[in-house]
């Protein structure tokens, strides 16, 4: 893995984004999903990214979780030009330093609680005991921990949700990117999956939501407006 | 901390696949007969080369068999009255043989005669076989009681014989058969001893004694029947004179039987004018069984072959669904920070579990066909190390080739596309 020092200094400074583009091709039209966006992530921040549909949060969020590469421009996580990795390097990358937590949870259903939280570990390469010991740990920590021998199917959506959160944690990444988090649940289980993004935060964690609901958003520290494709205010508290 | 990476991988395929345990085993068994089938047809194959082996290994491998017969010219001049037909080997070519060739060992003489044997009520049509104490040596036979022909029954030209256990059970049916005096035609002979019999015919050689044999030394034959035999059939008398009506000749080495069996023949055609002699060569019947079973292999071989394909591509179908359906699992794995080459392991260790399993238990199947062909068909089959390992070999081999295209594919889904996959 490369490691670009040039931004060494400022080492508060995750997540940088300078004049990104994302354009598909939709037959003979170019869509610019992103169509020239420059921002900064600091580290500790929790930061909602809020916009209607097609505004371009869900590529942003793709492409900050190294899941989808830039036309052109440059990204920097944790010191590293992603948009100049190859996709093994760039597979590490999100095995050390991201979480992830989707909208509809995506927990592997063949597999119980405990085996979804251990599987970054395994990609990780962690022993088997290792893992366990790591899994009961982060499960009690979303308060599941009697549950780690169940499967998704068997748990309810709020706390599928935890589970995913649990797998976001396990690698212990300094980064959380989620989406929609709270899109399938009902709004006082949701309430309590953000209040426990922002326990996360308060224990510093990096937090990156999208949403498209502004009460949400507004439990964020920083809030990214965005329209067709383009960064259109920065809010502060 | 990575030292158990691969049975862990390997256990996680079995769990996977046990998910599934009715897809799973169907799709197992097309690998589970294929396999079978290739074991239990290398049995099969193996079975009859040894039995072909055992039966030319009874005659010797190093051995050389040149029988007398009567030309076609001869035969049809024996129809005259009170002609005398004078064919075959004689005590020359004996001589011939053991001289010219270095790599002969020795030439073994055997005469053939038909008597009828009396004991007490009994008669019984045998045939006095007129040899050396080395015609025991060659051909392997087994006693059953007393002792076999000796050197110094041929200087003695003693009247002693040695009978098969099938004669003498005709002609005795009772116990204390050595001692007992037997009339061959006309000439009395003190029973030594009992031969195991040896039925019949190896491949299409006849083998050189049958069922109802008396041996005895070939010097007392000579003198007390001659050479001249004279046969009445139907009014007419047929009379031969054949000096010797076998030779079993004794070739150092197996690697010299074949160039010694040219010579032979060549010396043969220079001294018969006509063709009264037959060279049959035991080893040329190995050869024969070994290019049989070459071919056998072969055919079933492609066989089985077309089988386990058919299980590799069934396999390969199954694989290609699952992906399909764990999409979804996959995009999960590749954004959690698994590599292209993690998910192509995981597919393709999941597949060669499935072939190798599939495998083991086709091993099984072909070690329960051939040991049913051999008790319900009564034919012999050998399960070799070789063909478990081979198909061992072939099932992982199968998993490979026919899970790396799944598997690949598998690694190349777009994980943003497989996020979104219901």
């Amino acid at each position: 893995m490369g490691v670009n020092e040039q931004s060494g200094t400022n080492g508060d400074l995750l997540i940088e984004l300078e004049d990104v583009y994302k354009i598909y091709q939709m037959g003979q039209e170019q869509v610019k999903a992103l169509a020239g966006v420059s921002v900064s992530f600091a580290a500790g921040s929790f930061w909602a990214i809020i916009g209607p549909s097609g505004s371009g949060k869900s590529t942003m969020l793709n492409i900050l979780g190294c899941l989808d590469r830039v036309t052109s421009g440059r990204y920097t996580l944790e010191n590293n030009d992603v948009s100049m990795m190859n996709d093994d390097a760039v597979s590490e990358l999100r095995l050390r330093h991201l979480g992830f937590i989707f909208q509809s949870f995506n927990l592997i259903p063949q597999l119980t609680v405990q085996r979804n939280i251990e599987l970054p570990l395994y990609y990780l390469g962690w022993d088997a005991e290792e893992s366990a010991a790591r899994a009961v740990e982060l499960a009690r920590r979303v308060g599941l921990e009697e549950r780690l021998g169940h499967r998704p199917m068997e748990l309810s959506g709020g706390q599928m949700q935890r589970v995913a959160i649990a797998r976001a944690l396990a690698n212990d990444p300094r980064i959380l990117l989620a989406d929609e988090p709270t899109g399938n649940l009902d709004s006082a289980t949701g309430q309590q999956i953000l209040e426990l993004l922002r326990e996360l935060n308060e224990q510093g964690k990096t937090i990156i939501m999208v949403t498209h609901e502004s009460d949400i958003a507004r439990l964020a520290n920083k809030r990214l407006h965005m329209r067709d494709g383009l960064i259109e205010t920065v809010e502060e508290d | 901390m990575r030292r158990l990476k691969v049975a862990r991988n390997i256990w996680l395929g079995i769990e996977n696949l046990l998910l599934h345990k009715l897809r799973t085993f169907l799709t197992m068994l097309g690998v589970v007969f294929g396999v079978g089938s290739v074991v239990a047809m290398l049995s099969v194959g193996e079975g009859a080369s040894k039995e072909a082996l055992q039966q030319i290994d009874k005659i010797g491998i190093r051995n050389i068999i040149i029988s007398s017969i009567k030309s076609v010219e001869e035969e049809s001049q024996s129809t005259t009255r009170s002609y005398m037909s004078i064919y075959g080997l004689t005590y020359d070519d004996r001589l011939r043989i053991e001289e010219t060739f270095s790599h002969v060992l020795q030439a073994v003489p055997v005469k053939l005669i038909r008597k009828s044997a009396r004991l007490a009520e009994r008669n019984l049509e045998l045939r006095v076989v007129g040899t050396t104490p080395s015609w025991f040596e060659l051909l392997k036979r087994e006693m059953v009681a007393g002792r076999e022909l000796l050197e110094i029954d041929s200087k003695n030209r003693s009247g002693i014989v040695v009978l098969t256990e099938f004669g003498a059970r005709r002609l005795l049916a009772t116990e204390n058969t050595i001692g007992q005096r037997v009339r061959v035609g006309g000439s009395y002979y003190e029973i030594v001893g009992i031969v195991k019999s040896e039925g019949g015919m190896a491949g299409n050689i006849q083998m050189p004694d049958e069922q109802i044999d008396a041996y005895i030394p070939i010097e007392a034959a000579k003198e007390r029947y001659g050479d001249i035999t004279t046969r009445y059939t139907s009014g007419s008398r047929e009379r031969e004179l054949v000096e010797l009506h076998q030779m079993i000749v004794e070739v150092d080495h197996m690697d010299n039987v074949e160039s010694v069996a040219k010579g032979i023949e060549v010396m043969l055609k220079r001294f018969h004018k006509k063709v009264d002699y037959r060279i049959s060569v035991p080893l040329a019947l190995l050869r024969q069984a070994e290019a049989t079973k070459r071919t056998f292999n072969v055919v079933l071989g492609s066989i089985a072959c077309i089988s386990l394909l058919v299980g590799g591509i069934g396999i390969m179908n199954i694989m290609l669904a699952s992906v399909t359906e764990r999409t979804r699992e996959i995009g999960i794995r590749r954004a959690i920070g698994a590599k292209r080459r993690q998910i192509t392991g995981q597919f393709l260790v999941e597949t060669v579990v499935l072939s190798t399993a599939g495998g083991l238990i086709g091993i099984g199947l072909g070690l329960l066909i051939p040991w049913m062909i051999t008790i319900f068909a009564g034919m012999p089959t050998v399960v070799t190390i070789k063909s478990v390992i081979l198909s061992v070999g072939i099932s992982i081999s199968i998993g490979i080739v026919f899970g790396l295209y799944p598997a690949v594919r598998a690694a190349n889904v777009d994980p943003i596309i497989a996020l979104r996959h219901e």
